[in-house]
Order: structure tokens, then sequence, then C-alpha cells
């Protein structure tokens, strides 16, 4: 740079990389295009301003109430440095009503929810995840797993040898070497796509000694699945597929435990599913996906929440596997209410007392082995 | 950056949202403000919201105010460059090479064998055009990535041709329902602005904007009863949309005898149009209608 910035437009280069430092993703350009907004807009007032770089920084949705305090703090002097707890989600939250009393599942997206308030039927918690040493499991699963799922068709059109479509693009092409005398016509086919997996993982109470491991299959599931989402549940319901997206485990674990606000506390499987399939944005994902539920299926609410929302994810998915520890002993039966009514949804309750079975299970998804 | 002259009659979002409102589209602030920058800075407009909150009809407003076609390129899983582009009309031009004489040589690759897409309309065009990419998260990555390429120069190139740059940034606005993340780069290079649910007194007035039949009390008693629903756990939550339906079809309802809190039980389907919606809904549908109906 050869020459220096002008004073006044020193606090609008500032404030992005406040934002950078913050982690939000501003690149120059964009840092360009909001001085230039910011000098359309007059600015009038310190309104237009943060219309401005609402408008040419894109904060996420998820990450506006933070975009907002840092604005508040770079420009209007604000005292606190922003809170982290606060993030807005227009069409990710949502409260279930139940009977009885209002009690809420919460739903976050990279939401640390300290900030908010406990309800009486929640033990919220702070847990450090240690991965437990895997023996190289983990690694296998890497390996073999995008191999392993299951496919569908894709609506995309490949080159083929056999194919339903001719393929009038190359067939010219290859008509032209040969003065316009068609010799062979090219074909092409709809190629396949791998399924989505879906995995949602109980971490209540009587989880607590499958979670540390779970989550850490849940991050190799993430990176070596094509389309994966995590989910964990307990008494509320928190996405945690973006921060699972971390290559580092151990950093992507450790992000996850400050994100997760109900270790090891009870357990509402149907209101959590409920949660879950109120939000469309979340519920697409279930759509034509291979759900997974790593839970004992111990529901301490209302059976008949989970069987109605059993039904509506049953309707979306490919199958659902249910992983329960309990299903290791060879005698075990679904017994309780809840899980003896959706056992007929369910396309197979299967053992998930150790990573070793889970991956077994997951490995043998495609080719119809699936235990 | 290259700045667009400022166009005539639209120098600020206040004087642009009454435009938009010309052509019954009611802009709140920040939709007004982000529609202004775009246009001013030559940049893609982003909209980003949940379904029904009238970002595809923001688009038609637009090229509305702006005297310019739509060109729509509804988004797809599987969508590729020659759905977006063009492609080469390939009978005729086989056609071509086999009437082509001995000797003599056919230029199949000229523009009358060129089948035109959204896309390569748009860049020809770029004055008299809007482009609006509805509905990008249903596209998939390779798709998402290819429209990278499109946005940030305007140029295309097609390999018998050479490349094709717009004379001018044309106006260009995408929508995304949010089923997917969508690529950062792609958002760095846009105007991006989220449209939420309008509030209530808003809503009102789009209803009675949209549709003269409906009375302000009826269009009031709609909003507070769609308020409603979107707090409940619905598959689909109704939209801007819904709610105009709703409104007239609760307006007709009644102009043929049927009283008010009938009226708006019977056009239930208007506003939730999912079997498993309506049957949440059914039970608590008598306490919805009585909270609303005058």
């Amino acid at each position: 740079m050869t020459r220096a910035l002008p004073a006044a437009s020193r606090p609008f280069v500032a404030f992005p990389a406040l934002l950078r430092q913050h982690g939000f993703a501003v690149a120059p350009e964009q840092t360009v295009a909001f001085l230039e907004a910011v000098r359309l807009l007059g600015p009038r007032s310190i309104e237009h301003v943060r219309r401005a770089a609402v408008a040419t920084l894109a904060p996420h949705p998820h990450q506006m109430a933070r975009f907002d305090a840092l604005f508040d703090l770079h420009f209007l002097g604000g005292f606190a440095e922003p809170d982290e707890a606060d993030d807005w989600q227009p069409d990710e939250e949502t409260k279930i009503q139940e009977e009885g009393g209002e009690r809420e599942i919460l739903v976050g997206e990279s939401v640390n929810e300290t900030g908010q308030q406990a309800i009486e039927a929640e033990a919220l918690a702070v847990r450090r995840l240690r991965p437990a040493d895997d023996g190289g499991l983990l690694v296998r699963l890497a390996r073999d797993l995008p191999d392993a799922l299951p496919r569908r068709r894709g609506y995309r059109f490949r080159a083929a040898r056999r194919g339903q479509r001719i393929d009038l693009a190359q067939s010219l092409r290859a008509a032209i070497r040969t003065d316009g005398e068609v010799m062979s016509l090219k074909r092409r086919r709809r190629g396949t796509r791998t399924r989505p997996v879906l995995m949602l993982i109980d971490v209540s109470g009587s989880m607590k000694g499958r979670t540390d491991a779970n989550l850490a299959l849940a991050h190799t599931l993430v990176q070596a699945a094509p389309r994966a989402e995590v989910f964990t549940f307990g008494t509320r319901l928190t996405r945690l597929t973006r921060v699972l997206k971390l290559r580092n485990r151990e950093q992507a674990l450790a992000q996850a435990s400050g994100l997760v606000a109900d270790w090891d506390g009870g357990t509402r499987i149907g209101d959590a599913l409920q949660a879950f399939l109120a939000v469309p944005r979340y519920a697409g994902y279930a759509r034509g996906a291979v759900v997974v539920i790593l839970s004992d299926g111990l529901e301490r609410g209302d059976p008949a929440a989970m069987i109605a929302a059993m039904r509506r994810l049953a309707a979306r998915a490919f199958r659902i596997d249910w992983l329960s520890p309990l299903a290791a002993d060879p005698d075990y039966r679904p017994e309780t209410d809840a899980m003896a009514a959706i056992r007929p949804l369910v396309t197979t309750l299967a053992n998930g007392a150790s990573t070793a079975a889970i991956c077994r299970h997951l490995t043998a998804l495609g080719d119809g082995r699936a235990a | 950056m290259v700045l667009r002259a400022p166009m005539p009659g639209l120098s600020s979002p206040e004087a642009l949202a009454d435009a938009l409102r010309a052509a019954y589209y009611l802009a709140d602030d920040g939709i007004a403000t982000a529609a202004f920058l775009a246009l001013a800075l030559g940049k893609p407009l982003l909209l980003e919201g949940a379904p029904g909150v009238g970002k595809t009809e923001a688009a038609k407003a637009l090229s509305g105010i702006l005297g310019r076609q739509l060109i729509r390129l509804q988004c797809f899983e599987g969508i590729d460059a020659s759905a977006a582009l063009y492609e080469w009309n390939y009978p005729r031009q086989m056609l071509a090479i086999r009437q082509a004489r001995e000797g003599e040589h056919a230029d199949i690759y000229r523009d009358d064998f060129l089948i035109e897409r959204p896309m390569l309309a748009v860049l020809r065009r770029p004055q008299s055009t809007v482009l609006l990419i509805d509905e990008i998260d249903r596209s998939d990555h390779e798709f998402e990535a290819f429209l990278l390429e499109f946005l940030s120069d305007f140029s295309i190139s097609i390999p018998e041709r050479g490349t094709l740059r717009a004379s001018e940034r044309p106006v260009v606005v995408l929508t995304s329902n949010r089923t997917r993340d969508l690529h950062e780069a792609l958002r760095r290079r846009c105007i991006y602005h989220y449209i939420a649910y309008p509030d209530p007194a808003r809503e009102a007035a789009i209803i009675m904007l949209r549709s003269s039949a409906v009375a302000e009390a009826t269009a009031r008693a709609v909003v507070h009863a769609v308020g409603l629903l979107r707090q409940e756990p619905l598959t689909k939550p109704p939209g801007v949309a819904e709610s105009v339906d709703w409104a007239e079809a609760a307006t007709a309802l009644s102009r043929t005898g049927a009283p008010w809190p009938d009226a708006f039980r019977r056009s239930i389907g208007a506003a939730l149009k999912d079997e498993e919606d309506l049957a949440h809904m059914r039970p608590r549908l008598d306490a919805l209608i009585g909270a609303i109906a005058r």
C-alpha cells in the first residue's frame, strides 16, 4: 500500500479485522465492499453503517447476535466483550409445549448455551471429552466407510458404455471425426450417490459410559462420509456437525464439549426428536438418509411423543438403525412402552455397546449385511 | 471496484423501498438497503430465509421496477452447465454435417446452432434482464462451484467459441431456503440479506396490498393466527404467501354466507398444506380460531 488510509475510514477497516479476530471469515473484497457501501449510504446514522456491514460482510444468520454485539462494541463503545452464548437463529429455534407445564427443548447450532436458563428437569454440565484409545478402529472406519454406505440413484448423467440415454454431444464429436458418419452412439446414464447419514447421539446420564467414544466415532463419520449430520440429545438437541468438521479430533471434541449443555442429564427422546423435526432445515437432513440412533432408549418423557416423532422420522428416512448398548445382551427385548411401540419403525435394533460393534454395523450397511 | 451509475430515481434505500412498494412489494429497511447496495455495487444479491417469506417475490419486484425482463433459473439436484448456460442443438448440427457437400465446410458452431439457457441469455443482454437463480441450496456442490466462477467475473467460456464476457455486470438475485449451508466463497461474492418473517403490522399491510378484497380486520386476524401457527412445531410453517391465500380464501367463503370463525376454519388448507401439520393442529384449531375470530 502506498497511501495511508484517510483517518475517517479507519474504523470501517478496523471492524472487519475485529470480526476476523472473533472467528468471522471476512475476505478483503468484502472490506472494500463495506467501505463502498458506507460511502453510498451516506452514512446518515449508525444504523446505516450497521445495515451496510450486515449486507456486505454477510454474517451467517446464527452469528447475527455476536455480529451485532461486536458492532456495538466497535462503533458504539459497548462495554462487555460479546457473549458467545446469544446466537440468534431465526428458523432454527423451537419450543416444545408439553402437557403439565411448559418445557423447552432448545435447538442450537454452534451455540454455547451456557447463558440460557437451566430448567428444573435438566442437569446442565460441562464435560471434557476424552476419546478412548480405539486401537485403530476409527482409522479403519474412515477407510472403509465411504464405500460401505448405501447408495441411491443420482440425478447427474455420466458417460457410460451402456446407458439409458444417448450422449448427443459425445456422439456428435465422434461423428465429426468420421465426416459425419455415426459409427458409434455414445451413451450416458445416471450415476449413484452415497446416501447421507444422520447420527443422533444420546448424551444422557444412562449413556455416560459410551458418550466419549460415540462422539469420537461421530467425528470420524463426519470426516469420512460424503454427507453426514450429527446431533446430540438428552434434554436438548444440539447440532454438532459444524464443529466435527474440524479435522483435528482433539480440537473438534473440545469444541463439542463446550457446545453441548446437557451432558449426563435426563432423556426426553420424544421431545428432542420433535424439536429436530420441527425445524424444516433439520428435518430435511433425514430425507432419504441412513438414520443411526445411538441410545439405550430409556425414555423419561412421554412415550406418545417419542412414538409420534419416530413415525414422522421413519416416513422420511431410508432406514433407521437403533444401536443400543443394552442390545449387546442376546436376551435383550425392547420392553419399555416406547421401545416396544417403535420397534416396527426401526429397520434394525442392534448392538451399540462398543465402538467395534458400531463400526461393524456401519461398514456393513451397504450390502445388506447390517445386523 | 467499478461502480454502477446511480439508477435514476433509485438514489437511496428509501427511494428503492418506495419504488418496490409501488410494485406491490413491501420491503423493510434491511432488504431495501441490501438490494440498493447490490444494484449500486453491481454485486449479486443473496436472499436467504424460510420458504414463503418473499425471496422470489423480491426478485420479481426488482425486475419490475428496473423495467427488465426476469430470467429465472430454477435449481434442482443434478442441474448442470447445459441446463444453466447453453447447449448445442446436436440433431441440427448432425444434419448440417450430413447435408454439407463434399469438400464443403459446415460451420456447426454458429449462433443458430446454440440453444441459449438462462445464464447465457443474461450475459448477452445484461442491461435488459434480471437473473434469478432460485433455490440455489437445491443444487449440488459441483454446480455451486461452477456458479462461483460465473459470479466472479460474469464470463463463460464456450470451448468452440471462446470466452463471452458481459458488457456490464448484470443484476443477479440468488435465493436459498437454507436446506444446506452454502459455500462461504459464494456468500462472500454476494450482498447478503436474511429475510425473516415480517412483523405483524407489515404482514397485514402486505396482505392488503396483495389483495384489495381483504378487509383490514380479516388481515389482522389472519396475521395473528399465522403468528400462532408459526410457534407450533410444524413441518411447513405458513409463509407470507400462505397468509395472503388464507385471508383471500376466508374472505371468499364469507361472501358465500359462511360466518367468520367457520370461514377461517374451512379455509385452513390455504395456510397448512401438510397432512401431519393438519393432524397436529386439528385438536388445537378451535382455540386458535377462538383467539382470532372477531
